[in-house]
């Protein structure tokens, strides 16, 4: 018998061969994540002369796989903040805790003055600016849509390398490709804000998730739908594209089963 | 108190022969020299009340705000040392925060002043520290519907495996008060401070165990329960700080808030209207 304790319940060398201690550490480089996993795609947003619209559609992908079809991007802040999330879903789970736990340190004192949507898109690019610079990226592309410090509309984003950008008009991922053009023709700059009101913005932005639909392979006709104004944030998640037209896939030649 | 002066007092952690520990004890004493704080549990949510005593004429009125929120549904209100109060507000909302990262979701009420009981307990164990001189009162209310996991993004297939048990009843108002000692107990109503005595009396006559006391009569009871144990003769002034915790369909949304100004003001004047008319009958 073997008097070593540490031999104990372990498979005896002589039987098995010694044991190999490679198995039990991790020799390689720490990894860190190299690629999203299960993705969202497109966030698009619009700002309009007393708020901001955004809109995402309700599809999780594994790779070409429509995997979860009821997947929330939307994530409202507070009354005057929706974040939406485009690329990675577990890192949104991780940031949609993160600012879980911000809303609940902020609502500690009730006399100070809520985190508007500037401080919020401040907060969050700093967050992806500090992961990337650890080599170590939220895999996302975040739009944050909501007012500013002075009850205006306020649009920007922040993406996994922690770049920031603002405009009229944003989309992430397809979208940028996509919708963004249809949106600058309506809203090219922002002197053309002012002249938006609600139902053209929510009209533009429901056009322009159509058009995603239609071109976007990983894309859903559900979506989930913000609107945020003075009045507070108008948030619908069970939304389903209307009037859809198929009749231009005719006329697509180069690929499918058509001969020329 | 016989066995006073005896030695058996200068340290924590040490009983005396018959078996007390005096350091709590005297933690008891700084609690009872405090402005009164109440809590009453409702059929529809929790009020916590302060009697907050004006130590300076200099200090702004309505600022300085004694009751504490912790995580979003809870309030803390506490009669005795104000430090260790922040203390106690403090360690309970990291306990709140680390049965949030652990669970995903917020901690229930019970399991806060479970963990908060055991806390101050510790501090009666040890001769490097004090008990605690605050006596606190938590209130708070358990969402009464599913709420989703922190961080969830679906709703998870519409049929198959993972049902839930029909007409289980979930959540609701909740009211703990602990003491310096540690000990904890859930109360329907719960007093502590220098007008303990009478404000318990008053608890009473509310026959809260009914369930039948709405959120809003609860209200007006808390301010006038203040006022009534409030001792003229030693202290002059003071403000009453009032915070509640309804429903998901209450006012408050199962958060726990101030008492909105106009209400409070409301129930103010009612409280004074009610002692005058007390005068009158003497």
């Amino acid at each position: 018998m073997n008097h070593l304790p540490q031999a104990w319940g372990r498979p005896r060398d002589e039987v098995y061969g010694a044991y190999d201690h490679s198995h039990f550490q991790n020799a390689g480089p720490n990894q860190h994540t190299q690629q999203p996993i299960v993705t969202g795609t497109s966030v698009i947003a619009a700002k309009f002369k007393d708020g901001v619209v955004i809109a995402a559609d309700n599809l999780a992908s594994y790779g070409s796989l429509a995997r979860f079809t009821d997947v929330k991007r939307l994530r409202k802040f507070n009354s005057e903040v929706v974040v939406g999330f485009g690329g990675d879903v577990s890192d949104m789970q991780y940031l949609d805790r993160l600012l879980n736990s911000l809303d609940i340190r902020e609502n500690y004192s009730s006399t100070d003055t809520p985190l508007n949507a500037k401080n919020l898109h401040t907060y969050l690019a700093k967050v992806m600016y500090k992961r990337r610079s650890d080599f170590n990226p939220l895999w996302n592309h975040l739009l944050i849509a909501g007012l500013d410090g002075e009850s205006k509309p306020f649009l920007a984003s922040a993406d996994l390398l922690g770049t920031t950008f603002s405009a009229p008009t944003l989309a992430t991922g397809f979208g940028a490709h996509l919708a963004q053009p249809i949106l600058r023709r309506t809203l090219p700059d922002e002197a053309s804000v002012a002249n938006v009101n609600k139902e053209d913005a929510v009209k533009l932005i429901k056009e322009c998730m159509k058009v995603l639909f239609y071109r976007d392979a990983r894309s859903l006709d559900k979506y989930s739908i913000a609107i945020i104004t003075k009045e507070g944030v108008e948030l619908k998640e069970n939304e389903k594209l209307e009037n859809q037209s198929w009749a231009f896939a005719e006329t697509i030649r180069g690929y499918g089963t058509q001969v020329n | 108190m016989t066995s006073i002066g005896t030695g058996y007092d200068l340290s924590n952690s040490v009983f005396s022969p018959d078996g007390r520990n005096f350091q709590v004890e005297y933690a008891v004493k700084a609690v009872e020299s405090g402005g009164t704080a109440i809590g009453i549990r409702c059929k529809d949510g929790v009020v916590l009340a302060l009697e907050k005593l004006i130590t300076s004429k200099l200090l702004k009125p309505e600022a300085n705000k004694r009751i504490a929120t912790v995580d979003r549904n809870m309030g803390v209100v506490s009669s005795g040392l104000l430090p260790d109060g922040r203390h106690f507000v403090s360690r309970a909302r990291d306990e709140a925060a680390s049965w949030r990262q652990m669970y995903k979701g917020p901690i229930p009420t019970s399991a806060l002043a479970n963990r908060m009981g055991s806390y101050v307990q510790a501090y009666t164990l040890y001769s490097s520290v004090r008990p605690f001189g605050v006596t606190a009162i938590v209130g708070g209310w358990d969402a009464e519907v599913e709420v989703p996991v922190d961080g969830q993004v679906g709703s998870g297939p519409n049929t198959g495996s993972g049902g839930k048990k029909d007409g289980a009843k979930h959540g609701g108002p909740f009211l703990y008060m602990i003491e310096p000692s540690g000990l904890y107990w859930g109360y329907y109503g719960a007093a502590t401070g220098k007008g303990r005595q009478i404000a318990k009396s008053e608890l009473e006559k509310l026959n809260l165990a009914d369930g039948e006391l709405s959120l809003e009569e609860g209200v007006k009871e808390a301010a006038r329960i203040i006022y009534v144990a409030h001792d003229d003769n030693k202290d002059k002034e003071f403000e009453l700080e009032m915070t509640w915790i309804s429903s998901l369909t209450g006012p408050t949304k199962g958060r726990h808030e101030e008492v909105p100004k106009e209400l409070r003001e409301e129930a103010e004047t009612l409280a004074k209207k009610s002692l005058d008319d007390d005068k009158m009958d003497e």
